[in-house]
Order: structure tokens, then sequence, then C-alpha cells
């Protein structure tokens, strides 16, 4: 384990706890966004260039920016009164450490750790672009597709509000 | 002489770096370019404020700053001074912590952004192969600071001019990419310093820059009008409009933290101009063949200064736009203008060379630009000027 790894890994987990626990929930979305870019730091660190810029772009480009007009919309940004535990927690805790268990279980018992790791391959940017260009053209192609639905159905629930409150 | 002028700073940084010791030297190098960009670009800042100034002061028939030093030219000292020594005013009811850290966010994602653009020949701090990509990802945490900058001074004129300062950003980004995409088509890479390698050399005594072909001309308009938006600049300055938000998320920082806001501002005017250099002016190339022998780095900035004193014209001549007419523009004019502009770069990668490859891909690119702008005039009917309320 290397001193940037350590650091790295340090303060993604310690923002990842502070995001399940602080009060307000602006500053949770905030926090989160330090775990998001402390993921794509990780991603760096493992040479995965493309999946880290991707991770900074789509995470904290546009989703924190989602969560953080989400909260903003929905609710006002005040601290709630009630016990920051919900009810139910033992059971959550129960449920987590399950899977927590079985998940690592099942990599731990895995074949392609069990063997000598190989170096991972040089992989370039323009590697991925024909890769996606080419052999897994088709999924791209029906993603783009689902996205463009999507959209056009946000388009389409804003406008019928607008019309109705005319 | 040519080649040491050119290289002098590459040299120079090389030069220093071996006075370290062995191990510290990849960690030197990189402090070495970090602080040669902060104190390149912050001197850069010090002049475009005063250039600022006293263009905007010679287009509004004015004379700008003239008192301190000789024509005002020390007034940026002054202005530093008056930053370090105001009183730094927190609201009682602001968030402290997340309001003093929203001027760093701003401002370390824009440096780091600084790192990839060539300034010159090897003169790139950090040479990736996915440089575009990186400078993307990192300008997308401005708008996190802009949203905690608004947000945390609880003031409702800042947390309206964060909002709609993210929805600008993100609207304009999406032509801002779409645009440059482009370029990364025809080079075929994602690095900055590939980018401007494709763009060397001369047909005649023309250069081979992207800028005069009909998609890249159309890309690198699109490219600024977004990049225009993107740093809040007039007449995309509604986040900031004073007028109608008191300067918007920044209302409520003074002192050192407002010339931070400032500061970030500026230097993300440069990073996206230099990125536009890079892309489309052929980065650090010179114009004409015959002037090689000027330094690389010096035509990087010239080019630099040249878009910028475009910016301080366009905001001493246009009138602020409102609120949907800018959303208008970015999502029913640029965007199907940037992907027309993408399929026509397609069209010229693989269409032969010559006078018909020039006149289809022009034809596609002025026929969709007067065709957009036909079925978004051609609603509104220009007649008596009709006041709603005023009247």
């Amino acid at each position: 384990m290397t001193v940037p790894f350590a650091i790295i890994a340090f303060l993604t987990l310690a923002s990842a706890v502070a995001a399940m626990s602080l009060r307000n929930l602006v500053h949770c979305a905030l926090t989160l966004m330090l775990t998001f870019a402390g993921l794509a730091a990780l991603y760096l660190q493992l040479g995965a260039q493309f999946v880290g810029f991707a991770q900074i772009l789509v995470y904290l480009g546009a989703v924190a920016i989602l969560i953080v007009f989400a909260i903003l919309l929905t609710r006002a940004s005040e601290p709630p009164r009630r016990s920051r535990f919900s009810a139910t927690w033992v059971v959550g805790v129960g449920i987590a450490a399950g899977v927590f268990g079985v998940l690592s279980g099942v990599i731990l018992s895995s074949r392609a750790i069990a063997g000598v790791l190989r170096p991972p391959p040089d992989l370039t940017v323009r590697q991925i672009g024909d890769q996606l260009m080419g052999k897994y053209v088709l999924p791209l192609e029906v993603i783009g597709l689902l996205l463009t639905a999507a959209l056009i159905g946000a388009a389409i629930i804003a406008m019928h509000e607008q019309r109705g409150s005319k | 002489m040519v080649e040491t002028m050119d290289q002098i700073f590459v040299t120079l940084k090389h030069w220093l770096v071996g006075f370290a010791p062995g191990q510290c030297q990849p960690l030197f190098s990189a402090v070495l370019s970090v602080a040669a960009i902060i104190l390149a670009f912050a001197t850069l800042f010090a002049v475009t404020t005063l250039l600022e100034r006293k263009g905007l002061g010679r287009i509004q028939n004015r004379y700008g700053p003239n008192r301190v030093g000789p024509c005002g030219i020390l007034q940026p000292l002054a202005d530093g001074v008056k930053a370090l020594t105001k009183e730094d005013v927190i609201p009682d009811t602001a968030d402290k912590v997340v309001h003093f850290i929203a001027p760093l966010v701003l401002v370390m994602p824009v440096l780091l952004a600084l790192a990839v653009v060539p300034v010159g020949r090897n003169m790139a701090a950090l040479d990736t192969d996915a440089g575009v990509l990186f400078f993307f990802a990192v300008g997308a945490a401005t708008e996190l600071s802009v949203f905690m900058a608004g947000w945390s001074s609880r003031n409702k004129y800042s947390l309206l001019g964060a909002l709609r300062a993210i929805a600008q950003m993100i609207s304009y980004e999406v032509p801002l990419i779409l645009s440059a995409v482009t370029v990364i088509m025809a080079a075929g890479s994602l690095s900055a310093v590939r980018i401007v390698e494709a763009q060397s050399g001369y047909w005649g005594v023309i250069p081979n820059w992207y800028v005069l072909t009909p998609w890249g001309l159309a890309g690198f308009i699109l490219f600024m009008v977004a990049a225009t938006a993107e740093s809040n600049r007039s007449p995309f300055d509604l986040p900031e409009g004073e007028s109608e938000l008191i300067a918007g998320y920044y209302t409520e920082y003074s002192g050192f933290k407002f010339a931070l806001f400032f500061l970030g501002e500026y230097l993300g005017l440069f990073a996206v101009s230099g990125l536009g250099i890079t892309l489309f002016l052929g980065g650090w190339h010179a114009p004409l063949p015959g002037l090689d022998w000027v330094p690389s780095w010096l035509w990087f900035f010239a080019k630099l200064l040249v878009i910028i004193a475009a910016f301080i014209w366009v905001r001493g001549t246009l009138p602020r736009l409102r609120m949907d007419q800018l959303m208008g523009l970015a999502w029913k004019f640029m965007l199907p203008m940037a992907l027309v502009n993408i399929f026509v770069a397609g069209l010229w990668r693989f269409l032969p060379g010559g006078v018909g490859r020039w006149s289809v891909c022009s034809i596609l690119v002025v026929g969709a630009y007067l065709l957009l702008g036909r079925l978004l005039a051609g609603r509104k009917q220009p007649g008596k000027r009709v006041y709603r309320y005023a009247e």
C-alpha cells in the first residue's frame, strides 16, 4: 500500500461516512461529491484515465448538480429535527453486513484473483474509442436511444405541467 | 539562437530540476510547472484587468484608471493591496466552512485545466493521452463552487444568482463540448499536444489551422460563444447582473475571497480561450511560414491577447440577454448547429479534397445556419412593442 493510495482511501472513506452522518442534507451532498472525487482519483491511480475523467465529468459535473437541485426543489435545506438514526437502523446494519460478507466471500473465492495477476494492458483512450465504435457499437446505440427517449419524456412532462398552470 | 529562444523556459526548467536530489526530481519538476503556470497567468490576469478597464473606458467615452503610476499602469497593484487589506466580512447566518471553501474550489480546477494547454513547443505541463477530456472534466467542478458560494451565503440574491449560473453553465457546456468534438474527430486524438501537431504546416502561405475550414469556422464561433457563457461574461452575465441580483453568487464575499473569485473567473477565461486556440487556431504555430523565428510561446500569448481583446470589445458593445433568450440560444440554436457541424466534419473527413468538398461543406454549414435562424425568428413578428406591466 503506497502513501498516495492511503491518503485517497482515507479521504474517500471519511467523506463517505460524513455523507451518511451529517445533519444538513446539502452538507451530505457536498461530502458525497468528495467521495466521488476520491473514487475518480483511485481510478486515475490505477492508470484508468478515461474512466477517471468520465467519473469526474459525470458525477461531479452532472450528478452532483442533479442531487443539489433535487434537495433545493423538494424540501427546505434546513436540518431536520428528528434523530439522525432511523428507527430500524439495526436491520439496516444487519443487511449491510450481510451484503458485505457475501460480496467479499465471492470475491475472495473467485478464480480471477487466485492466480498470478497479469500486468494491466497499456490502454489508451483511442483503443477504448475504437472498441466502442466497432465491437460494442450496438450497446452504445441502444443506450443513446434510451437516453434520448428519457430526455424527450422529461421535456414532455415539463411541458404538460406548464400548460396545466396557465 | 531561434531554437534557444523558443525553448528557453524548457531549458531553464531542466537546469533548475538538475539541482534537486535524484528522487525528488519528478516532484520538483511538477512544482516548477505549477509555479510557472500560476506566475504567468496571474500576471496576465493583472494585465487583463487593466486592459479591460482601459478598453471599456475607451468604448464608453471616459478615461478609465489613470491615477496610479504613469497612465494608471500600476492600478492592478493598488487593487491587489486593497483586496488584501480589506476586512473579510462573513454573514452571521452563513455556513462558514462552505463559504470559506467555495473560492478555493473555483480556483483549483481552473489551474488544473490550464495544465493541459500547450503554451509553446514542448510546453504543456501535463501531456496526457486524454488532455481535452481532462480539461472538460475538471471544468465541471466550477459549477459546484458556484453552488457552494450561492447556497452558503444564506442570501436569496446569491442563491438566485447561483441557480442561474448553474443553469447557464450546464446549458452551454453541451455546445462547448460538441463543438470541440469536431476537432477531436479531425485530429484523431484527445491529446492537446497531438491536436496542435495535427495543425502544423502550411498550404502555400495559408496555415493548416482548423478554423480555416467550413466546420472549423462554425465550430470556433460556437466554441467562443459557449466559452463566453461558461465564463459568465457579458452579454451572458445574468448570474452576476448588478442591476438585478447585486452581483449574484458573490454578493456576500469581500476582501481577498472576492479577489479569488475574480481571479478564478479570469483564469477560467484564459483556460477556455487557450483551449480554443489549441483546438482551432493552431496552438503555438506561427500564422505565416516566414514568421517561424518568433518563439512559439510568444505566438500563443499573442493569440490569447487578441481573443481577450475581442472579449473586452464584446463586453463593451452588447447588452445583456434575457433569461429565456439565453436558454433559447443554447438549446434551440447552438445545440442543433453543433450537431450539424459534427456531421459536416465527418463528411469533410471522408470526401476527397478539393473544391467540391469545400463547397458541399460550406453550403451545409451556411444552410443550417440560415434555416435555424429563419425557423427561430419565424414565429415572432416584430411590431409595436407592448408593455404588459408598465402601463
